[in-house]
């Protein structure tokens, strides 16, 4: 049963290779989901290995290093268009939370509720897997394959999240609806990134939670809103679109079915309306 | 860390310390920290990042000790409260504010509130209360509302009384040991490495089960023990909290009636525990058909959960006075109404918990409770020994809202240290806790009433269902108070209520806080805002208009010649009344977005001690030779403050101050009987008590000199100094002949409240006094998302004489948000909802400012004319909550919780009609 924190990722992938441990970074999924006598299978906690903490700007984006805690994401000076992401961020769990929870860790425990997934989707996050056959490169949104699926083979890891280059005028939001302030999963969470010009929306990317066993970006809508005014937006019938049709909501104890397909038509217009105002 | 050596020795820095340790692999830091390191400072209450209790700082930064491999704190400095307290000045400063403020009630969350307050005031020393909401709302608290917690963090203003007799604001008498972490509850007694008790639970509502080998499966098990089933229990495999429907077994016998029942129960190391898997012990099941409500149970076809109880029905509380059918006939209006509730867990942080040993041939059970005396009883039944040979001494509580009324982990405790003859130790997980323990009772009310065109009642007619659960624990009681209290404290002439106890599959419904009545207040309250609004009557005044006052008969045909405050209530709502609704309609009618404002009110009362039962109380005191008066103070204090409001009134009984007791807590051996801590009995029962043990010793020590009652007394420095008039005498103490347990001067007082028993139609004398209550509530319905944010409250309670108005004022914030809770977030779903983020309670960011209006409508059999509070609070929160958010929306609802989903489909119901 050993525990291996090594401080390069060589080490890493090597004991991931031959001993197949469960990895560990900020545990806040891991310990919750343990059961009455699980025993720990050997563990491989990445949070040591050097250079996987931490947002550094990159020759073609930004990248977000696997161990990097949602606090860190909250405290880096980042472009407007992560400020969807920093609001996720602030609504992870508790800010005990944040200090211990990763980025990563969130969307390889691949809940349909995970809280970063949506603003990654609207920056067209990347996942960079590691291993010692090499690295790989994967979109986000074909990383995360289903409830609590990823595309991890034997032997990888999750080594950083790649965000594209955002023009500086890229602004956007985030909102969660959920049932109490604090420590919530959510009922439904949208994000979404747009550029406007001249009052109309240039560019604009949303993306869904907790509607969809994974989170998704809406492009008929994204379409739709392309070219529109701001001003209009107010006004706009959402619903009258068949444009959320990606999602397939179930109903739970935190919501109906229905109710979220309702909700999330009027949340996408007030976080689309919040981004364009850029503040 | 050495790669190598992946077992090697930790080293971080704890408290200032440089410590090492070797941990296993992926063990918790809080389990590190408690078990290793003795800094049992550090509180479990969910082992799941859901309630902070567990919070340390990390290099300055909270994170929860039980989310983290205590190897990634190699090298790291990990701080807990109870370092924190001595070295860093914020802490200190802050431990000073939260007794000031009274922010800690039961003290479990407290070390997790006072470590992220710390975070928070190292990086910002002057923060706003969102800046504190957003710091400190990853730590659950049950108790305080979190209004007091804000408070002390941004060093509001707090008025102090040092002087501490009855009616003054003290702290805490027991403060100290909560901020600071010292406390010990019931999981912080034990010795490292005791042998630990996991119970084997149904995972089915209704099965039937059959055992294996289980003495070769324990051989086998490298580390257990013992295996405890029903057949070690020597006396009665039954227990209940009302002899004559007690009905549940320790371990059930070849059948289980719920989900988390327990059919056995393992003994080992705690390596053996930690490693024990439930689906390798020897027992098969066969599951049966099973009843989840109170419908289900009472079909025709469906299975008997107890033989003697047909058609599943436990009992029926009844009421009657006057004809409701013929008034309802008569009535000018009448408005009618079904209205359900769920199933609402008590959620206490601290999960069950305890230690037993077996010291010279005698149990000794040490385990967090409400009721010590009542624990002994049980475990004598349960263990077929005399009780000279059970000890109970009860641990710190943390937080018991009436579920820790009833047995839990005791008897296993007690059986284990019995078969294995060794100290054993058990703590549930918060799952167990969950499926295991009672739970409010889910109701669903039937209810019609009736008015005259000038707004006077005119029949009433109330028929609830309460589903209790597999067994009875206190249904029984809520089936006989809900009749009592169902009209509200109002006049109702022509009133008929019943109140059935229902069997189902599901986990006991017990006490909680209001024994049903919050359930039945929220019919009433609900209605009588229709009918106001029928008649066209202000609700407010409707209500006066109905109220009851000195001298008017209850539904019960008592009638109180003094101390009715309900009016006083009422009236002292006026002005928030006014100005809020003139507010909300003014915002309604500017609004061009979705969001509406609403006002509401209720009111309610509640009856203090058990109905039409005896229940009593002793307090005893001594003096010791060198002076030292010592207050034996049986009251269970579980967060409300009985210790320091029993002390406040002894000790303005003796005439000294509270500050100068030493008190000795509940203890079998020891401490006598101060009853049960539920029925808001506290105060009232053991206050006369402690008065009566008071007026006694005094009455000892003036006869002793022979000196006049105006005599002021002084204790200390072996002597009492008696100053009467110009006169001042002394009594060497140190002359005195002491008895066995050191003391020269002992009395004892003990009270029972005068009630006298209910009739056929439920007519007599329930209750020697009640308390009543008032509230308002304003809340922000967001019409297109559904959610229902409330903004403020004021809330007017009538305690007779506040003992001491900061413990008054947290009852009362504290009963709030769980009202709150209850109204807006709660219900537990068996297999759903069985851990603390399926299940919400509120955090600090859901509770708005808290006014709290204390009237004081003495009451003559109250001590200095107090009455019980505890629970009479949540009784009119939900209420409130649902008639402003009638105001705001024009929605009935008529079941909680009303979550965004519910509120959204009921407006939207609206818009398509």
């Amino acid at each position: 049963m050993p525990y291996l924190a090594p401080q390069n990722a060589e080490e890493a992938f090597r004991f991931l290779d031959r001993n197949r441990p469960k990895i560990i970074a900020g545990c806040t999924d891991y310990f919750p989901s343990l059961q009455q006598g699980e025993t720990h299978q050997d563990l491989l906690d990445i949070s040591r290995i050097s250079g996987l903490r931490g947002i550094n700007r990159t020759d073609r984006g930004w990248r977000i290093g696997a161990a990097t805690t949602w606090t860190d994401v909250v405290r880096a000076d980042l472009p407007r268009a992560f400020d969807a992401l920093k609001l996720a961020a602030v609504e992870v769990g508790s800010l005990q939370i944040q200090n211990q929870g990763t980025v990563a860790g969130n969307i390889c425990n691949a809940s349909p509720a995970a809280d970063g997934v949506p603003p990654l989707l609207v920056l067209d996050a990347e996942v960079e897997i590691g291993s010692v056959r090499g690295s790989r490169t994967v979109a986000l949104s074909e990383f995360i394959q289903g409830v609590r699926k990823v595309d991890l083979g034997p032997g990888e890891m999750v080594v950083a999240i790649h965000v594209p280059d955002v023009v500086n005028e890229a602004t956007s939001s985030f909102s969660k609806l959920g049932s109490r302030e604090y420590l919530v999963i959510s009922i439904a969470m949208v994000a979404a990134v747009v550029q406007v010009e001249d009052g109309h929306l240039t560019d604009v990317r949303v993306a869904i939670g907790s509607c969809s066993p994974v989170a998704q970006r809406l492009p008929d809508l994204e379409a739709l809103l392309k070219g529109k005014s701001v001003a209009d937006l107010a006004e706009m019938d959402f619903k009258a679109e068949r444009t959320f049709a990606p999602l397939s909501p179930i109903s739970d104890v935190r919501g109906s079915a229905e109710y979220r397909l309702d909700v999330v038509t009027e949340m996408c217009r007030r976080v689309i309306m919040q981004a364009c105002k850029g503040d | 860390m050495d790669a190598t050596n992946p077992n090697a020795r930790i080293e971080f820095n704890l408290n200032g310390e440089d410590v090492r340790i070797t941990a296993m692999p992926g063990e918790r830091l809080s389990e590190t920290l408690r078990e290793r390191l003795d800094a049992r400072d550090v509180k479990i209450g969910c082992n799941a990042g859901d309630c902070g209790a567990c919070s340390v700082l990390i290099n300055g930064e909270p994170v929860c000790a039980c989310l983290m491999p205590a190897q990634q704190a190699a090298g790291q400095a990990v701080e807990t409260v109870s370092g924190l307290v001595g070295r860093d000045d914020h802490a200190k400063a802050l431990m000073e504010r939260f007794q000031d403020h009274g922010a800690a009630q039961c003290g479990i969350c407290t070390p997790g509130m006072m470590v992220a307050a710390v975070g928070l005031l190292r990086t910002n020393d002057a923060p706003d209360e969102q800046q504190v909401k957003d710091a400190l709302g990853g730590v659950l608290c049950r108790c305080t509302g979190y209004r007091k917690i804000i408070d002390a963090v941004l060093d509001a203003p707090a008025t102090m009384d040092d002087r501490g007799g009855a009616g003054r604001t003290l702290r805490r008498l027991d403060g100290v040991g909560k901020v600071s972490g010292t406390e010990r509850f019931g999981d912080d007694v034990a010795p490292s490495g005791t042998l630990e008790i996991k119970v084997v639970r149904s995972h089915l509502p209704h099965a039937s089960f059959e055992f294996g080998d289980l003495d070769a499966w324990c051989a086998q098990t490298a580390g257990m023990e013992a295996v405890l089933t029903a057949a070690d229990i020597k006396g009665q495999n039954c227990f209940g909290v009302i002899p004559e429907f007690a009905d549940q077994p320790v371990f059930a016998e070849g059948t289980a009636r719920f989900r988390g029942e327990a059919v056995a129960a393992v003994v080992g190391t705690p390596d053996a525990i930690r490693t024990f898997q439930p689906k390798d012990f020897p027992v098969t099941w066969t599951a049966h058909k099973d009843s989840a409500d109170p419908v289900q149970a009472q079909a025709a076809d469906a299975p008997l959960l107890h033989e003697t109880r047909k058609g599943n029905v436990m009992c029926r509380g009844f009421v009657k006075c006057g004809d409701a059918d013929a008034a309802l006939a008569s009535a000018d209006v009448t408005v009618e109404g079904t209205f359900s509730t769920g199933f609402v867990e008590h959620g206490y942080i601290e999960p069950e918990a305890g230690f037993a040993e077996v010291v010279d041939g005698r149990v000794e059970i040490h385990a967090c409770t409400q009721a010590p005396g009542m624990d002994l009883d049980a475990m004598e039944i349960i263990l077929g020994m005399d009780r000279s040979k059970i000890r109970m001494k009860p641990t710190g509580v943390g937080g018991g809202f009436g579920s820790k009324l009833d047995i839990s982990v005791q008897p296993y405790l007690a059986l284990a240290a019995l078969k294995t003859g060794q100290p054993v130790r058990i703590t549930y997980t918060r799952t167990e806790s969950m499926q295991s323990t009672t739970k409010r009772h889910p109701s669903r009310i039937k209810l019609k009433i009736g008015a005259t065109k000038d707004g006077r009642l005119s029949g009433f007619r109330f028929d609830g269902d309460f589903n209790t659960g597999a067994y009875a624990s206190w249904g029984p009681t809520v089936a006989n108070r809900v009749p009592v209290h169902a009209s509200g404290p109002y006049r109702i002439a022509d009133y008929t209520a019943v109140a059935n106890g229902v069997h189902t599959n599901c986990p006991p419904a017990g006490a909680f806080r209001g024994f049903g009545v919050p359930q039945s207040g929220i019919a009433q309250e609900s209605l009588f805002d229709d009918l106001a609004q029928k008649l066209d009557i202000d609700p407010l005044e409707f209500r006066i208009r109905n109220v009851l006052e000195d001298g008017v008969p209850t539904v019960c045909g008592q009638v109180f010649k003094q101390g009715v405050g309900a009016k006083a209530c009422l009236e002292a709502l006026r002005p928030s009344w006014d100005d809020e609704r003139k507010a909300a309609n003014a915002f309604n009618a500017q609004a061009t977005g979705s969001k509406r404002r609403g006002v509401g009110i209720a009111a309610g009362w509640y009856g203090c001690g058990n109905t039409s039962l005896p229940n009593p109380s002793t307090i005893k005191a001594g003096i010791k030779a060198d002076g030292t008066v010592v207050l034996h103070q049986g009251a269970m204090d579980i967060g409300q403050g009985a210790n320091t409001v029993i002390s406040q009134i002894f000790s303005t009984a003796l005439g000294v101050s509270a500050t100068d007791l030493a008190l000795v807590g509940a203890d079998t051996d020891v401490t006598p009987d101060a009853g049960k801590t539920s029925a808001s009995r506290q105060t009232f029962v053991s206050g006369n008590a402690a008065r009566l043990s008071g007026e006694a010793m005094r009455k000892k020590i003036l006869r002793h000199l022979n000196v006049s009652d105006d005599a002021t007394l002084t204790f200390g420095d072996g002597a009492i100094t008696v100053a009467d008039g110009d006169k001042t005498h002394k009594i060497d103490l140190s002359e005195m002949l002491a008895d066995a347990e050191g003391y020269v001067f002992v009395s004892e007082g003990t009270y029972d409240p005068p009630t006298k028993p209910l009739d056929d139609s439920g007519q007599g004398v329930p209750y020697a006094q009640f308390g009543y209550a008032a509230q308002l509530a304003v809340v922000e319905v967001d019409e297109a998302l559904g959610t229902v944010k409330p903004i403020k409250f004021v809330a007017a309670h009538d305690v007779g004489k506040a003992i001491n108005p900061m413990l008054v004022e947290g009852q009362v914030q504290g009963g709030i948000a769980q009202g709150l809770g209850m109204a807006l977030m709660e219900e537990y779903l068996p297999g759903r909802t069985e851990n603390l983020h399926d299940y919400l309670i509120p955090t600090i960011g859901d509770i708005p400012p808290i006014e709290t209006l204390i009237i004081e409508v003495p009451d003559e059999h109250g001590p200095y004319g107090a009455k019980g509070l505890g629970e009479h609070v949540l009784i009119p929160t939900a209420p409130a909550l649902l008639n402003a958010i009638k105001h705001a929306t024009g929605v009935r609802i008529h079941s909680v919780p009303v979550t965004p989903p519910k509120m959204y489909e009921a407006i939207k119901g609206r818009k398509n009609v």
